[in-house]
């Protein structure tokens, strides 16, 4: 299935939020998803379903002014 | 202590945690700024990364209360989402808002402001509206529910000062009561105690400390700066004349003629 992920295309066997998450080696507390624009909290993900073409955004902490 | 929508601060001073030249310098500045609360923001991470890891940890390490903001957020829903997330990540419920209008100024899309504003209000969180220096905008900002503003007194990273002090007046004057912040534009010291002068509560500044030659020092002069211009505020400054007015008594001086 295919994904923007960040921005980018990919190709991924993933179907929930977690499992894409666990799949591209993202893992951490520090991290905030979204899908296609709204927000999926954390203790949403393992059940949260991807979709092809969806759009994720996956964030962390950075310098800010 | 200057007490921030319920929280007692050590310090008027914010800061911006962006453009330092290392970790170890902003962790420095931040001790030497004796600041009580950091700006911090949330971007992309790469796979398998720790740079956003790394950071929240040495931020969580300084011991001071975090602001996120939602920086780069061109559009309402842009921003909604952004503050969520952070929300979530830095576990606070305070957001600096920022919707840019302009790419070159950097200015604040005032409208989508509002309506951010409004959402998050609703939604639970302290919003701190990056604003312009427009009363009539920080009306409908309080009337969104923001608690606070933070207008500017010049561009972003502009390093000008305030460049409309009179607006900046006509806002103490409008709204005694509201916590306002000058948020952006401030570049030297001078700048910051100006504003404090006029009864400002606190400044939030970063590119003028992060890209200091020595950023530990600028951000102790600022913090000196910002306690000079609040004591001076609360002192009662004299009002310029257009006369000299001599300062050593007249009365009992000596007759040589």
């Amino acid at each position: 299935m295919k994904l923007i992920v960040n921005g980018e295309a990919l190709e991924v066997e993933a179907t929930t939020l977690a499992a894409l998450l666990k799949e591209l080696d993202y893992e951490g507390g520090w991290l905030a998803t979204a899908l296609n624009g709204d927000v999926v909290p954390a203790a949403e993900r393992a059940e949260f379903r991807v979709s092809e073409g969806d759009r994720i955004e996956i964030l962390s902490p950075m310098q800010g002014g | 202590m200057f007490d921030l929508l319920g929280t007692k601060l050590a310090s008027r001073l914010l800061l911006g945690t962006a453009q330092y030249p290392s970790p170890a310098i902003l962790a420095e500045a931040v001790k030497a700024s004796g600041t009580s609360v950091v700006t911090v923001s949330l971007r992309r991470e790469m796979a398998g990364g720790r740079a956003g890891e790394q950071f929240w940890s040495l931020i969580r390490s300084l011991g001071v209360r975090v602001l996120p903001n939602t920086a780069g957020c061109h559009s309402v829903k842009e921003a909604v989402t952004t503050a969520k997330m952070a929300r979530e990540v830095f576990d606070t419920s305070w957001i600096k808002l920022e919707v840019i209008g302009n790419h070159d100024t950097l200015q604040p899309d005032v409208f989508g402001l509002v309506e951010a504003a409004r959402i998050l209000c609703e939604d639970g969180f302290s919003v701190f509206p990056y604003t312009t220096d427009d009363v009539v905008v920080a009306e409908r900002l309080l009337e969104a529910g923001c608690k606070v503003l933070m207008p500017w007194c010049a561009p972003i990273g502009s390093a000008l000062g305030p460049v409309n002090i009179n607006a900046l007046r006509s806002m103490r004057g409008h709204f005694p009561d509201v916590p306002l912040i000058v948020d952006a534009g401030l570049g030297r010291p001078s700048h910051a105690a100006t504003v404090m002068e006029l009864g400002f509560d606190a400044v939030l500044l970063n590119t003028a400390v992060a890209k200091a030659a020595d950023p530990v020092g600028m951000a102790r002069a600022f913090s000196k700066a910002v306690d000079a211009g609040r004591e001076a505020y609360g002192s009662g400054l004299l009002e310029p004349r257009d006369v000299a007015v001599p300062s050593t008594p007249i009365i009992g001086r000596a007759d040589f003629s």
